[in-house]
Order: structure tokens, then sequence, then C-alpha cells
């Protein structure tokens, strides 16, 4: 499996573009070229040169340190959102495929068609709207969308292990449903749900960017993708670099997720690479 | 087929509940008193009084929900606290820039996607396959407000083929106004027509490995005639659910397009609505939005059961 994974080229290009961006969150804690909230008035829109690889904005800002700052808001909201998806929505499937064609079962996916019927971003915007923006609520708002998605994987997944023999095995040996649902059905279906988590974190960070671009996300002075793009917007006609890299560091991530959730899907399932 | 569509009016109108209560439930009772959030900090109490008094806050929730139910029932959503005009007008003005922006994304990313989908799927694994699945891999991954950014750079900024912003009015000409929705439909349309010339390629090769086809190349049809007289057609089936599943894609994209582009859409009206604290507003904007998107994903439901009777049954 580890081999297949490491030669399977849409894992390689992705997990390397990930593994950049991570990587760049993850040092920015510790180091950055610049200061982010130093304004250095005098050294204001430069190009990209050789001081500021990718120039500076109209507060003198340097923006190579500020896409790195920017990438742990946006790995971060993504990551919890996603986390809240899986640790609530998880649950709530396997208990409705254990429960299935029960009441339980009837709600647990009624009340997801309900979500799924809501427009995320209008739901998200009113969110973060009415409870003040932020990072938190943003969090929150991308989160709640996971949920559904998550639980009705899950349930799918989950009900066709139900018929296995080994499931029906442990039955018989006298196991509660939730002890068979953690023991048995969650090892089973956990290459889905990476795979899944991996396309739910690529939403995630194109939501984060939405929301921090209309003011509804992170707040200053906390650097993020989509309020770095939502400032440059009344300069891009004389310093069009302030906008191109934050977009290109959310598009590059993004892709890298994609490419990444893509080339597991066809390691776990090779029966899937000839229709996508 | 009409047991069908009066389950699926059930479910619609038990949505169209739901989602109401919901959204009163966020914007009116769970911050507390509206009247305080909508006056902001450091304000007399008595304002706050008069103001609860204007809005009818002084009743029960309950009371406050079904009035503001039954009111939308008959087109009276309130007036609005800051334009003191009712929202029903507001909307009504708004709703003629982003409805008609939504559908010329609709049609555009339609366009993209179908031709893009066939190259796709009937030259497999060649050069055109390889091109589409590129370009849509890296159009899934575009937020289109970046795009809508690089597009303004080039066609407004650059070459000046059209305007970085704006919307002049239906009455100041058809194409002008046209014109002023072309960038802003462009951007809301690529990431959607990505997906959608996914799907179709999929679909595609799903049906063309069929065994009608292999029965219809086998009477002598050629691959040409095989796809475009029995694949396309069987193909387009879950092509039709995602369309009807973009349009609340494409509505919601446009709240924030339409702030890229200065257009006074509903979008714009939601946002002036947060900003100056005006909850009837933002409540009724958000309101219309859901019901859109539920009655479009109720229409798609009825066309799917229309064209595959075998889901009727289901």
């Amino acid at each position: 499996m580890i081999k297949a994974l490491l030669t399977n080229w849409s894992v390689r290009i992705g997990g390397l573009l990930s593994l950049i961006f991570v990587a760049g969150a993850l040092i920015s804690f510790v180091w950055t070229p610049f200061d982010v909230e130093t304004l250095t008035i005098k050294e204001k829109l430069q190009t990209p040169n050789l001081t500021y690889w990718f120039g500076t904005d109209h507060f003198g800002r340097d923006i190579f340190s500020m896409v790195m700052v920017g990438a742990r808001t946006s790995i971060a909201v993504a990551i919890v959102a996603v986390g809240i998806g899986i640790l609530l929505g998880v649950p709530l499937g396997l208990a409705a495929a254990a429960r299935r064609g029960g009441l339980l079962d009837e709600l647990i996916m009624r009340t997801n068609d309900l979500i799924f019927a809501f427009p995320s971003l209008v739901i998200a915007i009113l969110i973060t709207a009415v409870f003040g923006p932020g990072a938190v609520n943003a969090i929150i708002a991308i989160g709640i969308f996971n949920v559904p998605v998550f639980a009705r994987l899950s349930r799918g997944a989950a009900l066709s292990l139900w018929a296995r023999d080994f499931v029906m095995a442990a039955q018989v040996a006298g196991k509660s449903a939730a002890r068979i649902s953690a023991e048995h059905i969650l090892p089973n279906i956990l290459n889905l749900l990476i795979v899944q988590g991996t396309i739910q974190f690529s939403l995630g960070i194109l939501a984060e960017a939405g929301l921090s671009y209309v003011g509804l996300g992170a707040q200053p002075p906390i650097p993020s993708w989509g309020r770095m793009l939502a400032e440059s917007q009344t300069m891009i006609s004389f310093a069009p670099h302030i906008a191109i890299f934050p977009g290109m560091a959310i598009v590059l991530t993004v892709l890298g997720l994609n490419l990444m959730g893509d080339g597991l899907r066809d390691v776990f399932d090779p029966r899937l690479r000839r229709a996508r | 087929m009409l047991r069908f569509a009066f389950q699926r009016l059930i479910s619609l109108t038990l949505s169209l509940i739901v989602a109401s209560v919901v959204i009163f439930a966020v914007v009116e009772v769970i911050p507390g008193d509206p009247a305080s959030y909508m006056l902001g900090l450091n304000v007399a109490e008595d304002t706050v009084a008069a103001l609860r008094e204007e809005l009818g806050l002084n009743v029960s929730p309950f009371e406050r929900y079904f009035t503001w139910i039954t009111g939308m029932l008959v087109g009276d959503f309130g007036t609005s606290y800051t334009y003191r005009i009712p929202v029903a007008e507001l909307i009504g003005d708004r709703l003629w820039i982003s409805l008609p922006l939504t559908i010329y994304a609709l049609v555009l990313s339609t366009l993209i996607a179908f031709p893009a989908g066939i190259i796709a799927a009937t030259k497999r694994g060649g050069a055109g396959d390889i091109g589409v699945m590129g370009f849509t891999q890296l159009g899934v991954a575009i937020p289109n407000f970046w795009f809508a950014m690089l597009l303004v750079i080039v066609f407004a900024i650059n070459l000046r083929w059209f305007s970085a912003g704006g919307f002049p009015g239906w009455d100041e000409g058809f194409w002008l106004s046209v014109k002023s929705l072309t960038l802003p439909a462009i951007a809301l349309a690529l990431p959607q027509a990505s997906i959608l010339a996914r799907v179709m390629r999929s679909s595609l090769l799903d049906t063309l490995d069929e065994d009608f086809i292999r029965t219809a190349r086998a009477k002598g049809l050629s691959r040409r005639q095989a796809l475009w007289r029995h694949a396309l057609r069987n193909a387009l089936i879950p092509v039709l659910t995602i369309i009807g599943l973009q349009f609340s894609f494409l509505m919601a994209g446009a709240i924030i397009i339409e702030n890229v582009f200065f257009l006074p859409g509903l979008g714009r009206l939601i946002f002036q609505g947060i900003t100056q604290r005006d909850l009837i507003v933002v409540e009724s904007v958000v309101m219309i939005l859901v019901f859109a998107v539920i009655l479009v994903t109720f229409l798609v439901d009825l066309a799917y059961a229309w064209v595959d009777p075998r889901l009727r049954r289901r």
C-alpha cells in the first residue's frame, strides 16, 4: 500500500504541494523573513525583488511572510472544520447504519437532507454576521456543513459492511452494535474517510478564503489569504502582485489537496480510476 | 408521477418551514434582543424601547414568527430599518440583477462543460482528455472571487474591453447591461463548468460501456452516431441533477462576486444589511435565497423523475 502511494503521481505532486504549505505554516511560528505586524511605509508597494520575494503591500509589509502566516489561519480553520464534521458526522452515520430502517436512522438522515438543502455559503454568512465575524465562528459555520457529508458517507459504507460475514460473526459472539461499529466497521471505512477528509479540507480552505474575503473570517491583525485579497482589490490596477500571490497560495494548496484526494482514491479503490 | 410530485411537494413545504424556523431563530432569538443588536452600543434605553415597539418585538417570539411567515406569504417582508422602504421593494429591484447573473453563469457553465466533457470522454486517455482534465482540476481549485480579480486585471484594466464594475441598469440598454454582467458571469461559471465537465465525462464513459451502445454499434452505427443518438441522451440524466444543484452554488457564489464587481444585487444588499445591522433585510434576503434553492431542487427532482420513470417508484 505504501509503495502504491509513493508511486502514484497524483499523491506525489499533491502531497508535495500540500507539504510545502503545511511546512510554510509551521515554520512561520518560529521564523518569517519579516515581521508581519510591523508597518514600513517607505517600503510600500514594492514589486517582487531579491529582498521582498513576493513584494510588499500598501503598508510596506512583506507579502511572502504574510502568505506564510496566512497559511496557518487557512489550514487551522479547515482542519478544525473537518474535525467537527468527522467527530459528529461519523458517529451519527455509524449509529444510523447500526439502527438501519429504524426511527434513529430516519431522523438522522432526514436532518442531513435538510442541512444539504441549505445553500451553505448563505448560512455561513448568516451565522458569522449574527454572531460576529472571526475565525471561531467561521470554523463553526464551515464545520456544520461537513457533518452531513461524513454522516452520509459513513452510513452508506457501513450499511454494506453490516451484511458481511465477519460482522455477523461479531454479532453472534454477542458484541453490541456500538462495539461492532467501533471495532469492525470504523477500521474498514477509514480509507474512505481519509479521501473525503482531504476533499473537505480543500473545500474548507476555499470557504475560509471566501468568508475572510467578505470580512467575516479571521480579523486583523491575524493575516489570512482571503483578507489579503480583499485588501488588494482597490490596488490591483497599479499593484497586481498584491492580489496574485495570496490567490496563487489558495489555488496551489487546494490543487495539492484535490490531487492527493484523487490519488488516494485511486490507490484505495483502483476500480474508480477509469471513471474519473 | 402525480404521487411522486405530491410527496416532493410535502418535502419542499417541510424544508421551507424548517428553514424559516432556523433563520428566524438564528437572527431574532439566539442573539438576544434584536433592537439592542441593531442599534449597537451606548444607546439610550428609551430609543431601544421605541425600536422594539416599532419592530413589534414586545410580543412572544412565536407570535413574531407567525406574523413574519404570514406576511411573507402575501409578499410583505416588513420595512427596512435603514432604507425605510418595504423590504419586498428592495429585494424586487436587486433580484433583477442577481437572477439574470445566475442564469447567465449557468448558461455559460453548461456551454463550456458540455463540449469539454464530450471531448474528454470520446478522446479518453488522449491529449484532449488530459487537457480537459488538467483545466478542470485547476478550475475547481480557483476561488471565483480571485478569478474575478484576474479577469478585471486582464479584460478591464489592461485590454479595456469591459468595465471593472458597476451596473448601468436595464433601462440604459439590454446589451450594455449584459456586457456589465459578462465578467461576473464568467468568474462564477468557471468552477461550476469544471465540475460539470467532469460529471459529463464520467457519465458519458459509463454510458459508452453499456450493452445498448454495443448493440447500436453492432447494428452498424458509427461511433459518432452511437454517441449522438444513444449515449448522450442517457448520459444527461446525472448531468441534469448537477445543473440543478449548481443553481444554488451560483446563487450563493453571486453574493461574493457582486461584491467584487460592485453590482447592486442581492449579495450587496445582504452585506449592506449586515454592516448596517438591518436584521429585517438580512433575514428576508436569506429566506428568499433559501426558497429559490429549495424550489429549484424540487423542480430538478420532478424533471429527473420525468426523464427516468424508475425514480418515481423510490
